[in-house]
């Protein structure tokens, strides 16, 4: 796709531009799931000691994946930009639909199915679910939205 | 408290044996520092200032923390310098390189000899390094070599010094900007970044679960101190994984960079365009 393109006329990266978006999306919301929720408000704990193995390995996996894709993306978005590929609302696009998607992930497969941890403790539990997961699932609807009108606004961008 | 029992124990810590491993570090950095000033080319100072403060970091953690090693705060804190922050400013600072530069022809030879062997290609593939490093930690910890390693000081030495050797490996494996032939692709790396920090923090919330019954063989554990140097572990990985990252992905930006001057292309665009145009619409299509 990136060989397709004309030589001398700057192109966008359609494809690079949108997963660039999603990556930092997804890692900003884990690390903001760390850093507010676990460090500033202690609502999650480091370790509740209920925990089982299998949930412990793949919790670690993530933590690790969160840092790197962090530096990751934003290094992929930063050579995009200086190749002038970077297509800025794919992005955009691309960073409420990764930010949403972990959110729900988190809330539906961390904090539900391996029950790493809970949003809180030692409350009632059913607002704080419903609130996370649903503000997930916004953040994740407008990542599709703003993804939509983007690719509806450029007829000319080709196969996608 | 329990200060009664480190303290009484840390005896030996601030006689001299503890002091000697102050020396080499101080041959590196002079040696160093030697190397960078004969450099005929001259040598970029922030690489000389990186393996400072791999060497400073080095001082720091024989130095005033060696008395402390025998709580496991304190070495979870070696640990964390010795086996990951002191190695990654010490091969950002490229000695090898350096080495190659103003060492004499015979040295140079064998240097390039070593580093085109099959073994050490095996040795430096990210995945045997962060065995070594992860896996590593994870024997001292889960094994009594933990308990062994606080009665005998040669024991202890040597753990240190693998720590140090295999935090090198793993660095220079994932993003040293030394020559390192058949290295494997940005893929595998960011694959053994991925696995060592994941085991790292794992291994670190095991410990911490665990704190009671963990590191096996200890006469006098304290589960309430192996549960803070758990987090120390925990936190301090973080942060040397984010610093690892940042030093891999800036070598694949740098190795991106647009190779071509960008100041004569749009040049031959117009000249063709000047005279394509006007002729055949067709011909524009090329350009």
């Amino acid at each position: 796709m990136v060989d397709a393109r004309l030589p001398g006329a700057p192109t966008t990266d359609l494809r690079s531009s949108t997963l660039a978006g999603v990556l930092i999306g997804v890692a900003i919301m884990a690390a903001v799931d760390e850093i507010v929720f676990h460090q500033l408000l202690a609502w999650h704990h480091f370790y509740d000691r209920s925990t089982p193995s299998v949930a412990l390995l793949s919790d670690g996996l993530l933590h690790a994946a969160e840092v790197i894709a962090l530096v990751g993306g934003f290094f992929w978005f930063a050579d995009l930009r200086r190749r002038a590929a970077l297509s800025s609302r794919l992005a955009w696009g691309g960073f409420l639909l990764g930010a949403g998607a972990f959110q729900l992930f988190d809330g539906l497969v961390d904090h539900k199915v391996l029950r790493l941890h809970q949003i809180r403790y030692g409350v009632h539990l059913v607002p704080y679910d419903v609130v996370w997961n649903v503000a997930g699932a916004v953040l994740l609807l407008a990542g599709v939205a703003v993804l939509w009108r983007a690719r509806s606004h450029r007829p000319d961008a080709g196969p996608r | 408290m329990t200060a009664a029992g480190p303290l009484a124990h840390a005896g030996h810590g601030t006689a001299g044996p503890t002091w000697l491993p102050l020396f080499p570090v101080v041959l590196l950095a002079g040696g160093y520092l030697l190397a960078a000033i004969r450099d005929p080319r001259g040598w970029d100072h922030r690489r000389t200032a990186s393996w400072l403060v791999g060497c400073a970091l080095l001082v720091v953690a024989v130095g005033p923390l060696a008395p402390l090693s025998d709580d496991p705060r304190g070495h979870m804190a070696q640990h964390l310098l010795l086996g990951m922050l002191a190695p990654l400013g010490l091969v950002l600072a490229a000695p090898v390189t350096l080495l190659l530069r103003v060492a004499p022809p015979p040295v140079r030879r064998s240097i390039g000899r070593l580093l085109r062997a099959r073994a050490l290609h095996l040795l430096a593939h990210p995945a045997t390094a962060a065995l070594l490093t992860t896996g590593g930690l994870a024997l001292v910890l889960l094994t009594p070599l933990y308990a062994a390693a606080e009665r005998h000081p040669v024991l202890h030495h040597a753990v240190h010094l693998h720590y140090l050797a295999a935090g090198y490996l793993f660095a220079w494996s994932v993003a040293g900007p030394d020559p390192a032939p058949r290295r494997p692709g940005l893929a595998v790396r960011v694959g053994a970044l991925l696995a060592a920090s994941a085991g790292h923090a794992v291994l670190a919330k095991y410990l911490y679960a665990q704190a009671g019954t963990l590191p096996p063989g200890l006469v006098d554990a304290d589960p309430e101190a192996f549960r803070s140097a758990a987090q120390l572990m925990y936190y301090g990985g973080d942060l040397t994984e984010l610093l690892l990252a940042v030093a891999l992905f800036t070598t694949w930006y740098q190795s991106r960079r647009p190779r071509r001057r960008p100041r004569p292309r749009p040049r031959p665009k117009v000249v063709i365009k000047r005279f394509a145009s006007p002729e055949d619409g067709s011909l524009t299509q090329t350009s």
